[in-house]
């Protein structure tokens, strides 16, 4: 009883002299961070004056910033890493560095403001809000040369999802090593012990539950990979500097491709039942198949489309939340406001801690219920027919 | 287009193409170099836990049987214990009693044989004693007779006397 109530009374002591110490921290950050979101302000609006911005905090500018891709990656100050641009046009591809499309520019407040420049290869290349276009000789994008313009650069997203791919490839061959090392009457150690309860968790609530014990393990690989994907991506993502930072799994084309892998295995292994669950529906008048038919058809494309925004959406809406109680602090222009803004982070970085992991666990259980939708074997058709 | 879209909402065709690539990487790679493993030694070390449940059940039920044959073994040997306790224990009264008897009967022939034997000596020292009186009687008879006859005179009246008695018929 004592001793809980002495342990209480420390975490309240402790949490109050976080929260001074984190607010007297900030302040001696404010003015660097204050740059850092000027900058950025500078790059999203390249036409407002330097003078005015000291006056114009744009809050939807600074968090779509963050929220979008970029072509290099902002390290901090006028600090950058350089990603290659690559760009397929009718006259090849071409391969040059994304330093050659700003230029820097120290202000006088010793910020840096980041400018968008015309690089000249086969076409004039610009950025135009953060997407490379082709522009003609006025610097106006040039809608008919952009038609057969493929910009497949290394953004800062593509780097990130390479980081994500390599942290997964080296913990998940260490942990498989660890298997054939220590063999299989050992108990799990390290890295092994840490993913194994994760990889039977997948296993054992995701996979077999919804596709069934027999069907569960020629899927599970497919589930496995997506679901790491996924999480070490969302995890990166609440990371704010390098190596995480980037908006990978919040971004729309991300999710879209594994909506679409997602599609692909769900229609190839479908059976012939599924596909008369769709069409024809067993069961039913046959005024009811025909109103059925196109509902059902629509279904079969909602359903990778609802994994597709419901991942994009949790976790851009995450960030933004992030982002907007970080702005607070710049909209109300005092490092007080920091007492409140920092610890809602805070509260809000840990729900998306576990919003992480609860969207990867969604994206893969709702997977893998489509995937066992479609290869359900139905053992009710007699019951169907009794109904004609 | 007549509705402007949100960038954040247009895919952007180079993360796509990027990102089917490294997802067909992991797939390909983790597949066969991490999942594969990982999930076979999984279930090897699954099955080789079940068996072992397995086995120890068996063999549970198996101790259980020993046992039961155990114990029924040691009741079994108890009962035959007291059943040949009791045998035992009958016999050797038996033997006892037997004994008792064999030994009564003996003493009783050995104190019949004792009594005849006694009557037997009795008789004969009676007899003996009988006889021995008999001569010492006949012996002192005629030392007295002797003593008396001894003169003449008295040894006639005494003829006489007998004469007398024998009187002829």
């Amino acid at each position: 009883m004592n001793c809980s109530r002495i342990k209480s009374l420390l975490v309240v002591c402790f949490g109050l002299f976080a929260l001074l110490f984190s607010t007297s921290l900030l302040a001696n950050e404010n003015p660097v961070v204050t740059d850092a979101a000027k900058q950025e302000v500078s790059e999203g609006a390249p036409k407002e004056h330097a003078a005015k911005k000291e006056v114009d905090f744009n809050v939807t500018e600074t968090i779509l910033e963050h929220i979008k891709d970029e072509h290099s990656w902002h390290l901090w100050g006028n600090k950058s890493i350089h990603l290659p641009v690559i760009v397929k046009t009718n006259k090849g591809y071409e391969v040059f560095s994304s330093e050659k499309l700003v230029e820097v520019e120290r202000l006088e407040n010793g910020t840096y403001e980041f400018k968008p420049i015309i690089y000249k290869g086969n076409f004039d290349y610009k950025l135009i809000e953060g997407k490379l276009k082709i522009v003609d000789a006025n610097g106006n994008v040039d809608k008919a040369a952009n038609k057969q313009f493929w910009d497949l650069s290394i953004t800062k997203n593509v780097a990130s999802l390479f980081v994500s791919v390599f942290i997964l490839l080296v913990v998940l061959l260490t942990a498989a090593a660890a298997y054939k090392k220590t063999g299989v009457k050992s108990a799990p150690k390290g890295i092994q012990s840490f993913m194994e309860p994760i990889i039977l968790f997948v296993r054992d609530e995701v996979a077999i539950p919804n596709i069934g014990a027999k069907k569960a393990g020629k899927y599970l690989p497919f589930l496995l990979t997506i679901f790491f994907l996924i999480l070490v991506n969302n995890f990166l993502g609440l990371i704010p500097f390098f190596p995480g930072g980037a908006n990978v799994s919040g971004n729309i084309a991300f999710t879209m491709t594994l909506a679409v892998c997602v599609f692909v295995v769900v229609n190839l292994s479908a059976n012939k039942s599924y596909w008369e669950h769709i069409f024809w529906m067993p069961g039913m008048h046959w005024s009811m198949k025909l109103f059925l038919a196109p509902i059902e058809l629509i279904g079969v494309f909602t359903k990778p489309i609802s994994l597709m925004i419901r991942l994009f959406a949790n976790i851009t809406a995450g960030h933004i939340l992030v982002l907007s109680l970080i702005c607070l602090i710049f909209i109300f222009k005092t490092v007080f406001a920091s007492a409140i803004a920092v610890p809602f982070a805070v509260f809000i970085g840990m729900i998306e801690l576990l919003v992480a992991f609860l969207q990867a666990f969604i994206f893969t259980m709702l997977a893998a219920m489509y995937i066992g939708m479609a290869t359900e074997e139905h053992h009710h058709e007699k019951a169907h027919g009794a109904h004609h | 287009m007549l509705l402007e879209i949100n960038p954040l909402v247009l895919p952007d065709i180079g993360l796509v193409f990027w990102n089917t690539i490294a997802f067909f990487v992991l797939l390909i790679v983790l597949g066969k170099f991490a999942w594969k493993p990982i999930i076979k030694a999984i279930n090897e070390r699954e099955s080789g836990i079940e068996e072992a449940l397995l086995k120890a059940d068996k063999m549970k039920a198996e101790i259980t049987a020993m046992q039961n044959e155990n114990e029924a073994l040691l009741a079994k040997a108890r009962e035959e214990r007291a059943a040949l306790i009791k045998e035992a224990k009958e016999a050797s009264e038996k033997m006892v009693a037997e004994a008792k008897d064999k030994a009564k009967s003996e003493y009783d022939r050995i104190l019949a044989d004792a009594q005849v034997a006694i009557n037997q000596q009795k008789n004969a020292a009676l007899t003996e004693v009988k006889n021995q009186v008999g001569t010492l009687v006949v012996e002192v008879a005629e030392k007295v007779l002797r003593k008396e006859l001894s003169n003449k005179a008295d040894q006639e009246s005494y003829i006489k006397q007998l004469a007398e008695g024998v009187k002829l018929n």
